[in-house]
């Protein structure tokens, strides 16, 4: 079984199913032929089988369904009427056809098996007016005899001319196969040979038993008489398919996997969802008592939700794979119209993420890997005289980072053409010309993402037909991805789509405005800014009465919650004298400021939909059920961006936020994250390897071999120093500061004593140990590599 | 809805207050009736909806459809919720009393007057005659879709 390729394992797990349903679409049949709806769907699973075989080479096969097919067309079209006998003939099919799955499961090839004999008959019934058409015996090892002729077991039993008399034999025979084999497997093919015309079949060199005659009497050794109406002997056909079950090999594929409908999946999933709305609400009573039994009951409660939860994703979980699966297809055949080579390289094809977004995403996918081959790749006498070799390389890549899939698609072609696109910006009006002088490459480069925008020199059949890339990102972006293009001229092209892993259930931050709390999904979280007391009044400042704040001396614009739902009270001036919060968000390329009342902590939460009549409402994504069994609201970050105008629909106003990106490792400089590790002194870590910042009571430190753990996230969190030394919260505080470093999917905690601020550095050289950084002496430490020797988790709970 | 109407000639409705008004729905369609339960607000949202609630995991949303009627916007701390099954979902209406679940006879049906006027004549099918007072029936699919 092993030896069997993906795809011959999924026809026959689908073939079996499909095969079982004939069975009992035939019988039903029987009793209703004209019943056109079932005789279409037999139509259809046979015409399918036959489809598959023939593409997975399987000659035998495609022949059986083949002409089991060509009968089931004029029964289809009402031109013949399902008798007794036809039912009889594709009952044999259907054994056959199981016959020769079975062989391919435990051989892989089809077998020797020949079914000449059921061939002609299926003719002959097809066409019952007809002379008879040429008969065979058919030796082979699935139609030997009658299951109550052991005395006959070496015989093949005649196929005799008449329909009516063939088909019983047949239709019965499959039984005693295994012991006719042996006998038979020589005969079988001289059988091939023997095959006379007309009504006769007198295959010579059959052995004795084999004595069908040409004529419509049975021979001997066939007991119940060929000549016995079908109606007995069809009955008989059930008994016998029931008892020839057992056989089966016991590594039946069919019993391995058992085929869903997505319907009771999603159904799992909302009651999962549920689940861990109820685990929150139970764990939040709990904190309240304090019973060591109840505190345990809530801890196993809260591990098996967390493993149920996981489990059940994960059956909706299929690799990339699937979506993948045809892109090399349409890279040939593009390649080939278009006179290029490309190869196709694919990595982390494993790489898992849910259905419903990998249905989302099979036709971005399909566009972009078009544009790749059609605008990226330079045809070969191109690539040869740039001195690459003349067959293009397109790379497609899945991997999973911070609970997000990233998907690359990698040309190594010509790169995107900076001066052709500024020019075509300006000429379609995208942009202004001043804009594009502001703009950095990156940005530049971007603009392809614009509606109404196609660089192709020529409009071919292929791409450049109006749909653009904006499309793609639009899409991508329905499922809450995110699309980036990074290009070097002359190089290739990079396109990035980050995309979460699920849907139904996002980590989120909760935030109060005017007394409600809202979610914000993290996904579009940067950072958190608190501005207390007077930085308040001081750092905030208004052009134009537009509220803005200098966030490491870029303008982040300013929006007021309270505002933007009209739920204020009060202007923001006189919000002013208090503490700000700003949230920091990320809509498309922009970055803006959400000013909420309060932030409370970050959660698991449950997506719902809104009803129909909230739907319009663009500032909202959805609601959620919060710990305390109040619903509250999930923010649309985008919408609220387009609602607040930071995002426009028309892109006009691309203001440049030259030098924004944190965490762009290109060409602009690293930003560091500055902390006190406890000592008083200061360390910078590199945002890229930071996953989060996090706040825990000191009380949820726990113990695991003198180590301290603490729970998050449904995982256990080592703590560490900044040095990667296992360490214990300095001081007394109640609240202990953590930075999460995630790295193979598992998070560590380092401790540190406060943090500081966050400096982008221009040229940080992550491998020197100190420099200064804000005038203070301050030192680096990458993460990855103190926490590198770092036991994972299987060592951890091994020591 | 009308399966009910065309079998037989009796029809069975849950009653409610609203003001001064007494309404009923086809009790088919009710799917429970709960006391007030705490809301979240949702801003933005047009004025008829009240806010959002949890039903036992589900979250539905709830009509003030005195506000539908026209009626001044009240407290509704002591609001009743008639939540009703409809094709796109359960809602949830606020009233202010839960009358009982009676029992009609069709023959005592009749449209509204044309002297009733407006949203209301929009959201009231009819009347049934009862004794001492009417009983209006209301067209639930028009008092949870947008605004007339």
């Amino acid at each position: 079984m092993e030896q069997l390729d993906e795809i011959v394992k999924e026809f026959l797990v689908e073939s079996y199913e499909n095969l079982d349903q004939l069975d009992s679409d035939l019988l039903a049949l029987e009793e209703v032929p004209d019943d056109l709806d079932r005789l279409a769907s037999i139509f259809r699973t046979i015409h399918s089988i036959k489809g598959t075989s023939g593409f997975l080479a399987f000659p035998n096969l495609e022949k059986v369904t083949h002409v089991g097919e060509n009968l089931l067309v004029p029964l289809r079209d009402g031109e013949l009427r399902l008798t007794n006998e036809i039912a009889d003939g594709l009952l044999a099919m259907v054994d056959a056809v199981r016959d020769i799955l079975r062989q391919i499961e435990s051989t892989g090839v089809e077998g020797e098996g020949e079914y000449a004999d059921l061939l002609s008959r299926l003719e002959q019934l097809k066409d019952p007016g007809a002379a008879a058409p040429p008969i065979t015996t058919d030796e082979s090892s699935d139609f030997s005899d009658n299951p109550g002729d052991n005395d006959n077991a070496g015989g093949s039993e005649a196929t005799i001319a008449p329909a009516a008399t063939t088909e019983d034999t047949i239709a019965v025979a499959e039984h005693s196969s295994e012991t006719a084999a042996d006998f038979t497997a020589l005969e079988a093919t001289a059988s091939l040979d023997g095959q006379s015309p007309s009504s006769n079949t007198a295959d010579s060199s059959s052995e004795v038993a084999a004595s069908e005659s040409a004529s419509p009497a049975p021979t001997p050794p066939q007991k119940p008489a060929p000549e016995t109406q079908p109606t007995p002997v069809a009955k008989a056909v059930e008994p016998k398919r029931g008892s020839d079950e057992p056989d089966r090999s016991s590594h039946n594929l069919a019993d391995s996997t058992v085929r869903l409908d997505v319907k009771l999946l999603d159904r799992l999933m909302n009651l999962v969802g549920e689940l861990v709305l109820s685990r929150n609400q139970i764990i939040q009573f709990s904190r309240r008592i304090e019973d060591a039994s109840i505190t345990a009951a809530c801890q196993r409660l809260n591990l098996i939700t967390t493993e149920l939860q996981e489990g059940v994703m994960k059956t909706r979980m299929q690799p990339i794979r699937n979506a993948w699966s045809k892109l090399p297809r349409v890279v040939r055949d593009l390649a080939s119209s278009c006179g290029k080579q490309v190869e196709v390289v694919m990595e982390g094809a494993e790489t898992e993420l849910d259905k419903t977004i990998l249905e989302a995403i099979k036709d971005p996918l399909t566009h972009i890997v078009r544009n790749s081959v059609d605008h990226g790749i330079e045809s070969p006498d191109v690539r040869e005289s740039n001195g690459k070799p003349k067959e293009g390389t397109l790379w497609l890549r899945a991997f999973h980072e911070g609970g997000q899939v990233n998907i690359e698609i990698v040309d190594d072609g010509g790169g995107i053409n900076i001066a052709r696109v500024k020019e075509k910006a300006i000429s379609r009006g995208l942009v202004s010309e001043e804009q594009v002088e502001q703009m950095t490459e990156r940005e530049l480069t971007n603009l392809v993402l614009l509606p109404g925008f196609s660089t192709a020199a020529k409009v071919t059949n292929v791409s450049g037909r109006g749909v653009g890339m904006d499309v793609v990102k639009t899409n991508v972006e329905k499922i809450g991805g995110t699309l980036d293009i990074h290009s070097v001229p002359g190089k290739g092209t990079t396109l990035r789509i980050k995309i979460p892993l699920t849907l139904a259930i996002v980590p989120a931050l909760i935030i109060t405005s005017d007394g409600d709390r809202y979610a914000i999904p993290q996904v579009s979280l940067l950072e958190l800014v608190r501005l207390e007391g007077d930085r308040a009044k001081r750092e905030i400042e208004t052009i134009h009465s537009v509220p803005v704040y200098r966030l490491r001396g870029n303008l982040l614009p300013l929006l007021y919650l309270n505002q933007e739902l009209r739920t204020a009270t009060f202007s923001p001036e006189t919000k002013t004298s208090e503490t700000v919060n700003i949230v920091v968000l990320q809509a498309e390329d922009r970055q803006f400021g959400l000013v909420v009342d309060e932030i409370n902590d970050t959660q698991e939460i449950v997506v719902k939909p809104l009803c129909d009549q909230l739907q319009s409402i663009s500032a909202y994504a959805g609601a959620t059920i919060m710990g305390d069994g109040t619903v509250a609201l999930i923010l649309d970050v985008l919408g609220l961006a387009r609602q607040g105008n930071v995002v426009t629909e028309n892109h006009e106003k691309a203001i440049s936020n030259a030098g924004f990106r944190s965490n762009d490792q290109g060409t602009r400089g690293h930003s560091v994250l500055i902390v006190d590790p406890g000592d008083g002194g200061r360390v910078a870590i590199p945002l890229s390897s930071v996953a989060r910042l996090e706040e825990f009571d000191a009380s949820r430190i726990e113990q695991v071999n003198h180590r301290p753990v603490v729970q998050y996230r449904g995982q256990i969190m080592p703590l560490v120093g900044v040095d990667g030394a296992p360490t214990y919260a300095s001081g007394s505080s109640d609240l202990i500061h953590v930075v999460v470093h995630s790295r193979n999917g598992r998070d560590i905690g380092v401790l540190v004593g406060s943090i500081l601020d966050i400096v982008t550095e221009s040229n940080i050289d992550l491998a020197s140990e100190e420099r200064i950084i804000d005038g203070r002496v301050t030192q680096v430490v990458d993460l990855s590599r103190t926490l590198a020797h770092l036991a994972l988790p299987d060592e951890f709970s091994a020591a | 809805m009308n399966a009910t109407a065309t079998t037989s000639l009796r029809e069975t409705f849950c009653t409610f207050t609203l003001g001064d008004l007494f309404f009923g729905v086809e009790v088919l369609q009710v799917q429970e009736v709960i006391r007030h339960q705490r809301m979240t607000r949702v801003p933005l949202a047009p004025e008829r909806i009240q806010g959002l609630m949890n039903l036992r995991g589900q979250i539905v949303t709830a009509l003030d459809l005195g506000t539908r009627l026209g009626f001044a916007r009240r407290s509704h701390d002591e609001a009743m919720n008639v939540v009703i099954r409809t094709p796109d979902g359960v809602v949830s209406l606020l009233v202010d009393e839960i009358g009982d679940v009676v029992e009609v006879n069709r023959q005592q049906f009749e449209p509204p007057p044309d002297t009733l006027q407006g949203v209301s004549r929009e959201l009231i099918r009819g009347a049934y005659k009862l004794e001492g007072r009417l009983l209006l029936v209301l067209d639930i699919q028009k008092a949870i879709n947008e605004a007339a």
